[in-house]
């Protein structure tokens, strides 16, 4: 069962790489945010209970429900167009990302290790570049930040993948969470949305060295 | 229980700054924080190489950066006031500038003295927060840009650290353990899994390359140090890199143990490589003074981390450098502020002839780019030249050379935007527009540079010692 939630994981990073509509994005994370609630809650037996419900929270209300709301409310309010406008084809960011997927695939394939679930492995290193490659990729700052929630994502897989013996990991991830997106998302995308007009990366060049 | 103590006041004093807007009550509380921070730094010496709280220890490494922090925050806290009594600011900018200050200063105190990788990241992360309050100061466009590229920069690194964090723990589970402290990884540094330690090394360093500011990651630290205040800018250009430096070079004592040595040293040589030639290729061309004050920094971290890696004579050395370097940089950002107020430009084009209007800033200028780029007298020269000899006696020639070759345009770049600054008139100043700036403002800048060239050339016994058994751990 495991598995199969973070097969449709890795699938959703596919489905992302080709997805023509902002909105699309922000649906994706709230389905990813799913997905580790279910992940957690199959994964971690062995930890205290109120801690299970921490990471369980943090899931479901953090990643699943408030932050797809709140990045919903930022697209309607700074009326930020509905394309998510990237360098490259879809066509291509498709192909690239079946590249990342391949490439850790081959990589967790040469470990021979018994303390760590492969698969969580694959996952977690291939949300973890893909979310390096639409920061890379795209135009808008907003699509950055939503780059950078995937790697949050990822890492949040990986940190799962050692949760049962080291559970302070756990919750230091979820420190990482909780700050990161406050810090980026509530304080500067705000400001952000209120300073410069259209939100996109290109507005970004005025620090220059002359 | 005094650590305990100091952290929880410091974070009331913090949160009082904030809530105050009452100017006396304001620089009282930076008296009193001024005076806990000298009280604990004289605390952690008199318990060296006490462990405390479960997670501090008073060890060498991290009370030398101490004692460096504390001597360049008590002007950087003197500089700010002026700073903030001359700009007309309101109680509310000036109540978060100050809390965010003092919160900067105690998370940098709190990292450095960490001997848990996970309680240096917490701390860490706190810098981050607390750096761009400052960064943001002014509220503009420009500080926003600045802000936003910081913060994002430092989230991402922040992840890699963590990332790497998760890997060292894999590693330490074939170990059979689970402590995650420093003293815990090398009791198990035979048995760590050699390819998880190698994932772990390569994602906490490019993560803390973003505080020490070395290729990749060093681009949002330029940023930062333009666009803060310069009073806050000098604590970004110093004390702030070295807390890279302590979670870099903990975690590479560990892997100076391993199998993996040879390879750690490689990554660190490239990284270091790259950013000496990075910086110079900027400092040849840029125009902003405070910029190039940054650049001259990215240079000289990569200086450190060659002698890190070169070994031999070059551990202590880097570690004396990257001390005299927080003195001569902190003490040229905060004459920078003398110097804008003179001329009101940030730009080379629009400065000139400083010697003429401010002879005693001048000569801190001239002073610090001296130290700055490692002329005798200064004690960078010593630290810089005992980096070169590791490398001559580690065999690395042709690297050496290169980089003397890439130094050698440093010195150039530098010097000619020094030199246009201190004496080439500009046209189109209305003199009688300029200030006259208070001569004494530029005491502890003196001081400063002095400290680091007393350091240098006639160190005393008990700091070569110190410096010499934070080193003990490295291999010979």
């Amino acid at each position: 069962m495991t598995n199969v939630l973070l097969i449709i994981f890795i699938i959703s990073l596919l489905y992302v790489s080709i997805a023509n509509r902002i909105i699309t994005y922000v649906r994706v994370l709230a389905l990813q945010g799913f997905i580790l609630f279910g992940v957690t809650f199959l994964q971690l037996k062995d930890i205290q209970t109120w801690n299970l419900v921490l990471i369980l929270l943090e899931t479901i209300v953090f990643k699943a429900i408030a932050v797809p709301v709140f990045l919903s409310y930022l697209i309607k309010r700074n009326k930020i167009t509905r394309e998510t406008e990237p360098y490259l084809p879809h066509f291509i960011s498709l192909i690239i990302i079946t590249l990342i997927i391949v490439i850790t695939v081959l990589l967790a394939n040469s470990i021979q290790d018994t303390h760590l679930d492969k698969i969580f492995f694959i996952v977690s290193l291939s949300t973890l570049f893909t979310g390096l490659y639409f920061i890379a990729s795209r135009k808008k700052i907003i699509t950055h930040v939503m780059g950078y929630l995937m790697i949050e994502n990822g890492v949040f897989v990986l940190s799962l993948a050692v949760g049962n013996e080291m559970p302070n990991l756990v919750n230091l991830g979820i420190m990482l969470d909780v700050f990161a997106s406050v810090l980026i998302l509530g304080i500067f995308l705000n400001k952000i949305g209120d300073v410069f007009k259209a939100v996109d990366v290109d507005q970004l060049s005025n620090l220059k060295d002359y | 229980m005094m650590t305990a103590v100091y952290l929880i006041s410091a974070f009331i004093i913090a949160g009082m700054l904030f809530a105050n807007r009452n100017t006396i009550i304001n620089n009282i509380l930076i008296i009193i924080f001024g005076l806990v921070q000298i009280g604990f730094t004289f605390y952690a010496c008199s318990n060296y190489k006490n462990s405390v709280l479960q997670y501090f220890t008073f060890d060498s490494l991290g009370l030398l950066l101490l004692m460096t922090l504390t001597i360049i925050s008590i002007p950087a806290l003197f500089h700010s006031y002026l700073y903030i009594a001359r700009h007309d600011e309101t109680p509310q900018s000036r109540a978060i500038y100050f809390s965010a200050i003092v919160f900067l200063i105690t998370s940098i105190t709190a990292a450095y003295l960490a001997n848990h990788i996970a309680v240096i990241w917490i701390f860490t992360e706190m810098t981050t927060l607390s750096a761009s309050m400052l960064i943001y100061h002014h509220r503009n466009k420009l500080a926003l840009e600045g802000t936003w590229k910081y913060v994002f920069i430092c989230a991402i690194s922040i992840t890699f650290v963590f990332i790497g964090i998760l890997f060292l723990s894999l590693a330490l589970q074939h170990a059979g353990s689970s402590d995650l402290s420093f003293a815990n990884l090398m009791e198990y540094k035979d048995s760590l899994n050699p390819f998880w330690l190698r994932l772990a090394f390569l994602f906490i360093f490019t993560g803390f390359t973003a505080k020490l500011g070395l290729v990749p990651m060093y681009t949002a630290g330029i940023d930062a140090k333009d666009k803060a205040p310069a009073p806050a800018g000098a604590l970004l250009a110093s004390v702030l890199m070295n807390l890279g430096f302590v979670g870099i070079f903990r975690i590479y004592a560990v892997i100076s143990q391993t199998s993996l040595f040879h390879w750690a040293n490689l990554i660190i040589f490239i990284a270091a490589f790259l950013s000496i030639f990075v910086a110079t290729v900027y400092m040849t061309k840029v125009m902003n003074i405070k910029r190039m004050f940054a650049y001259s920094g990215i240079e000289h971290m990569g200086i450190v981390m060659l002698g890190i890696a070169a070994g031999g004579i070059g551990y202590y050395a880097a570690i004396l450098h990257i001390i005299l370097h927080a003195f001569v940089k902190s003490s040229l950002f905060f004459q920078f502020n003398q110097l804008y107020r003179t001329f009101q430009s940030k730009s080379i084009q629009y400065v000139g002839n400083y010697f003429k209007y401010n002879p005693t800033g001048a000569v801190v200028l001239l002073l610090g780019f001296i130290s700055a780029t490692a002329m005798p007298p200064s004690g960078l020269f010593v630290s810089e030249f005992l980096i070169f000899r590791s490398l001559f006696e580690a065999k690395f020639i042709v690297l050496l050379i290169v980089v003397l070759l890439l130094l050698t345009i440093v010195i150039w770049a530098f010097g000619k935007n020094i030199m246009k600054i201190l004496f080439l008139p500009v046209q189109g100043i209305d003199e009688t527009k300029i200030p006259r700036i208070n001569p004494w403002e530029s005491l502890t800048q003196y001081l400063l540079l002095f400290t680091a060239i007393w350091l240098g050339l006639n160190p005393p016994s008990i700091f070569v010692q110190m410096i010499q058994d934070a080193v003990k751990i490295l291999p010979k």
